[in-house]
C-alpha cells in the first residue's frame, strides 16, 4: 500500500467504510462526506487515497471535491462559523456581520483565525429568513445578530475554550 | 370559549427551523415538564409540529380544541400557558397576537391577517401534525390517495388525473406535472426512477424545507404515487445538506413508511412495490437543475447536460426519469382525493391551485403563505405580510431568486401566476418572494445575485462563466462610482448574449436581476454613473459624509478616530470634514454619539 501522510487510525477508519458499502456506483459524495467528518478536511492525500480505494480516477476525486462549495480542502478551525448569505441576510447587513467577524477575529487572507480557533465561512440561505440577519457557530444558529452581538458570540466559545 | 381540563387538550408547538432558532426547542421541554408537574400527563398532550409559518412572532404555540394561537412564547410564558390556560382555562392575553393596526387581540389562527387569504394544500399538515409520528399522518387521510390508487385505478388513469388537474412544476419551471409523467410512461425500458428535487438553494426560499420537515410524509406518498404511474420501483429524494432537521425527519418517515408496508415489497397487498432513499446534496445551487442533479447522484460534478434528451427518456444512470419537486409531490395526494376538477378550480386560468411564497425581507410579518395563484403581489404584501417594516416606503419585490426579477410599485397588482411574472420580466421560481424598500439600492442588489450566479456557475458555458463575471465586474464598476454611460449599454449586449448562449436554466435567466432592474430602476442606474451618487445611500464609495453645524458639539470622538486624519476642528467647536482625502470608511459616521454625521 502506498504512503499516505495522514493520520493512520483514520484512514484505516475511513478505509472501513468504504469497505462497507455494498454498492460503490456513485459512492464518491458520501464517501467524502465522511473523510471531512473524520479528517476535517479533504487534503490531497485523502482524496489520493479514495480515489485508489474506489477504482476510480483521483482527476474525478478532485473535481468532486473542487465542484461542491460544502467539500473544503483547508483545515477548518476548532469552531466553524457560518454567515448566511441568502437574500433575507443581505438585505439585513450580513456582510456587516461578516466584516465585523473578520476584524474581531483579525482574519485578513483565508478564512481560519491564527490560533486554529475559528473559522468563518458564508452560506447560502439556512432557510431561517424570519431570523435574518443568521450566523451559525457549530450548527447553532443565532438570529438578528447586530454587529455589537458579535463579540459576544465569540466569547461565548472562547471562554469554553478557556 | 375554552373548554374544560376533562377534555382532551393537545398542545402544539412549532418546531420548525425558524422556531428552534428562537428556542422553540426549550419551549416545548418547558411545556412537558409543566404538563406533568400538574400531573395532565394523561389529559394533555404535548406535540411537536413543523413549521407554523408565522415566523416573524415565533415561537408558536397553539393550544387544541380550543384554537387558542399563541406567539413568540418564551419559558415564562410557556409555564403561564400550562398554569392559567390548560388548568384554569384563561387564555394568556399577553402572549396573543394583536393586530398592529386595529390593537385588537386575535386568538383565533385563521382570523389573523397573516392567515386570512391562505388556502393550505400542499401545507395541509405542517402545524398540526407531529412529523415525526406516521400515525398522525395516517389521521389526516394520510395515504388514503396512494391505496386508491392501487386499488382502484390504473397507471394511466392517474397521470390523467394529474393532467387534468393542471397541476404544474413548483421548483420554478412550471412544466405541467401530468405531461411529464406521461412521457416518463411512455418511455421504452423496465427500470425507471423516480426523483424529489429537494436542493432548495434560491436564497431567501424555505418552502420545501417547510414541507420536509412539517409533513415528509406526504412527499413520500406523492413519490410512490408517481412511482406507480411511469412504472418505477425506486425513488431517491435529493435534499440540501444545509437542511439538517429536514434529512432528520425524512429518514424517520421513511423508515416509518416501510415498517407499516406503504414503502418497500408488495405495498397494501398489491403487487407494486416501490422504495425511497435520500441522496445529500453537498453545496452547489445548480443541482436544482435536473440533469446537474442527476449527475450529481451518480456521484459526479454538478454540471449540467444538453437537453434533449430529458430526463423522461435518459435520465438517472440512464433510465427513464421523472423529475419533480417537493412542493408538487406534496400536491398529488390531496388532488387524488379531492379528484381534478376541485384543483382546478381553484387559481388563475393557465395556473392552477396554490403557490406557496418565502415572503422575507423588509415586511412586517415574514414567513410562510400558501395562497391561490392569481392572488395579487401587493394582497401578499401588505394584507398577509402586513406591510414593510418600519414604515418606510416600498421600492421593489423580487421574486424567483437569482433567476428572477425586481418587480416595483406600478405593477403591485399583477395577480401572481407564470406567465404574468414570466411578462414582467420575472419568474415565479421556487416561491421566494423578497421585499425591498427604500433603503434598498437596486444596483447592489442586481449586484448581489450576479454575484451568486458568478460563484454557482458551473463552468461548462463559456457565456455564463465568462459573460457573468463581465457583468458583474461592470456593475462593481458602476457602485465604485467609476461607470459610463456606455457601460450600461454593454451590460444589455451581453445579458442578452448570456441568455441566448447558455445550456442551462441557470445561464439563461442568470441575466434576470439586471435586465429587471434596468428596466424599471434605470434612473438609479443613471445616479450612480452620471451623478455619481446612490440614491438609497448604500453604495459605499459614493457616499459623502457631512457634519451637521448645529448638532455638533466639538467632543473629538471622530476627529480621533477617523484613519486619515481629514476631520479638523478645535475641542467644543464645529468639526468640518475635508472630503477632499475621506476614504469614506464610515467610522466617524459609526462613532458619533450624538447623530451630527449625515451621509448622502
Amino acid at each position: 500500500m502506498p504512503k499516505y501522510e495522514v493520520d493512520e487510525a483514520k484512514l484505516r477508519q475511513l478505509e472501513e467504510y468504504i469497505d462497507s458499502l455494498s454498492n460503490k456506483e456513485g459512492a464518491l459524495i458520501p464517501v467524502l462526506y465522511k473523510a471531512q467528518e473524520i479528517f476535517g478536511y479533504l487534503p490531497k492525500d485523502v482524496q489520493l487515497f479514495i480515489a485508489r480505494k474506489l477504482g476510480i480516477f483521483a482527476a474525478k476525486v478532485y473535481g468532486v471535491t473542487t465542484f461542491y462549495s460544502y467539500f473544503t480542502m483547508q483545515p477548518r478551525g476548532k469552531h466553524v462559523i457560518n454567515i448566511c448569505m441568502g437574500t433575507a441576510c443581505f438585505v439585513k447587513g450580513a456582510d456587516k456581520i461578516l466584516e465585523e467577524i473578520k476584524k474581531e477575529l483579525d482574519i485578513k487572507e483565508g478564512n481560519m483565525s491564527k490560533d486554529g480557533m475559528f473559522s468563518v465561512d458564508t452560506l447560502r440561505c439556512v432557510g431561517a429568513c424570519g431570523l435574518a440577519p443568521v450566523v451559525m457557530v457549530d450548527g447553532k444558529v443565532y438570529g438578528r445578530v447586530k454587529v455589537e452581538d458579535v463579540k459576544g458570540i465569540l466569547d461565548e466559545y472562547r471562554k469554553r475554550e478557556g | 370559549m375554552i373548554n374544560s381540563i376533562e377534555k382532551l387538550k393537545e398542545i402544539l408547538v412549532c418546531g420548525g427551523t425558524g422556531c428552534q432558532a428562537s428556542e422553540s426547542n426549550r419551549v416545548f421541554e418547558v411545556l412537558k415538564e409543566e404538563v406533568k408537574a400538574e400531573n395532565l400527563d394523561k389529559q394533555v398532550k404535548v406535540i411537536m409540529t413543523g413549521c407554523f409559518g408565522f415566523c416573524e412572532k415565533g415561537p408558536i404555540v397553539k393550544v387544541m380544541p380550543d384554537n387558542v394561537f399563541y406567539v413568540e412564547v418564551d419559558e415564562a410564558s410557556a409555564r403561564k400557558i400550562v398554569k392559567e390556560h390548560v388548568l384554569k382555562g384563561r387564555i394568556v392575553e399577553e402572549k396573543i397576537y394583536k393586530d398592529p393596526k386595529t390593537l385588537e387581540k386575535i386568538p383565533e389562527q385563521s382570523s389573523i391577517p397573516f392567515y386570512k387569504k391562505q388556502i393550505r394544500i400542499a401545507l395541509r399538515n405542517c402545524g398540526k401534525i407531529d412529523p415525526e409520528n406516521i400515525n398522525e399522518y395516517i389521521a389526516s387521510d394520510g395515504y388514503m390517495a396512494l391505496a386508491k390508487v392501487l386499488k382502484e385505478m390504473a397507471p394511466e388513469e392517474v397521470i390523467d388525473i394529474v393532467k387534468r388537474s393542471g397541476l404544474r412544476g413548483r421548483g420554478g419551471g412550471g412544466f405541467p406535472t401530468g405531461l411529464k409523467w406521461e412521457a416518463t410512461r411512455k418511455s421504452k425500458g423496465d427500470v425507471k426512477y423516480v426523483i424529489c428535487n429537494a436542493d432548495e438553494g434560491d436564497p431567501g426560499a424555505f418552502m420545501d424545507r417547510s414541507i420536509l420537515e412539517g409533513d415528509p410524509h406526504s412527499v413520500l406518498e406523492g413519490m410512490a404515487i408517481a412511482g406507480y404511474a411511469i412504472g418505477a420501483k425506486q425513488g431517491y429524494i435529493y435534499v440540501r445538506a444545509e437542511y439538517p432537521l429536514a434529512i432528520h425527519r425524512l429518514k424517520i418517515a421513511i423508515s416509518q413508511a416501510r415498517q407499516r408496508g406503504f414503502l418497500g415489497e408488495n405495498i397494501l397487498g398489491t403487487d407494486f412495490s416501490f422504495d425511497v432513499d435520500l441522496k445529500i446534496g453537498a453545496g452547489a445551487f445548480i443541482c436544482g437543475e435536473e440533469t446537474a442533479l442527476i449527475n450529481s447522484i451518480e456521484g459526479g460534478r454538478g454540471e449540467p447536460t444538453v437537453k434533449p434528451p430529458y430526463p423522461a427518456q435518459v435520465g438517472l444512470w440512464k433510465k427513464p426519469t421523472n423529475i419533480n419537486n417537493v412542493e408538487t409531490f406534496a400536491n398529488i395526494p390531496p388532488i387524488i382525493l379531492n379528484g381534478p376538477d376541485w384543483f382546478s378550480s381553484i387559481g388563475t386560468e393557465k395556473s392552477k391551485g396554490t403557490k406557496v411564497f418565502a415572503l422575507a425581507g423588509k415586511v412586517n410579518n415574514v414567513g410562510l403563505v400558501e395562497v391561490p395563484m392569481g392572488i395579487t403581489l401587493r394582497e401578499i404584501i401588505y394584507d398577509l405580510g402586513g406591510g414593510i417594516k418600519g414604515g418606510k416606503k416600498f421600492k421593489a419585490v423580487q421574486t424567483g431568486g437569482p433567476s428572477g426579477g425586481c418587480i416595483p410599485y406600478e405593477y403591485l397588482d399583477t395577480p401572481i401566476d407564470y406567465d404574468n411574472l414570466n411578462a414582467l420580466g420575472s419568474m415565479m421560481g421556487s416561491g421566494g418572494m423578497i421585499v425591498m424598500d427604500e433603503n434598498d439600492c437596486m444596483v447592489n442588489i442586481a449586484k448581489f445575485y450576479l454575484e451568486f450566479s458568478c460563484d454557482e456557475s458551473c463552468g461548462r458555458c463559456t457565456a455564463c462563466r465568462i459573460g457573468n463575471k463581465r457583468m458583474l465586474e461592470i456593475l462593481n464598476k458602476i457602485t465604485e462610482g467609476k461607470g459610463e454611460m456606455e457601460d450600461l449599454e454593454t451590460l444589455r449586449e451581453l445579458a442578452e448574449t448570456i441568455k441566448d448562449s447558455s445550456l442551462c436554466g441557470l445561464g439563461q435567466t442568470s441575466p434576470n436581476p439586471v435586465l429587471s432592474t434596468m428596466k424599471f430602476f434605470y434612473d438609479e442606474y443613471v445616479a450612480h454613473v452620471k451623478d455619481k451618487t446612490c440614491p438609497a445611500g448604500v453604495c459605499t464609495a459614493l457616499l459623502k459624509y457631512y457634519i451637521i453645524p448645529e448638532k455638533c458639539v466639538g467632543c473629538t470622538a471622530c476627529a480621533k478616530v477617523c484613519p486619515v486624519n481629514v476631520i479638523h476642528g478645535e475641542p467644543r467647536k464645529v468639526h468640518v470634514i475635508d472630503r477632499e482625502g475621506c476614504i469614506k470608511c464610515g467610522e466617524c459616521f459609526r462613532t458619533c454619539r450624538f447623530g451630527a454625521i449625515t451621509r448622502k
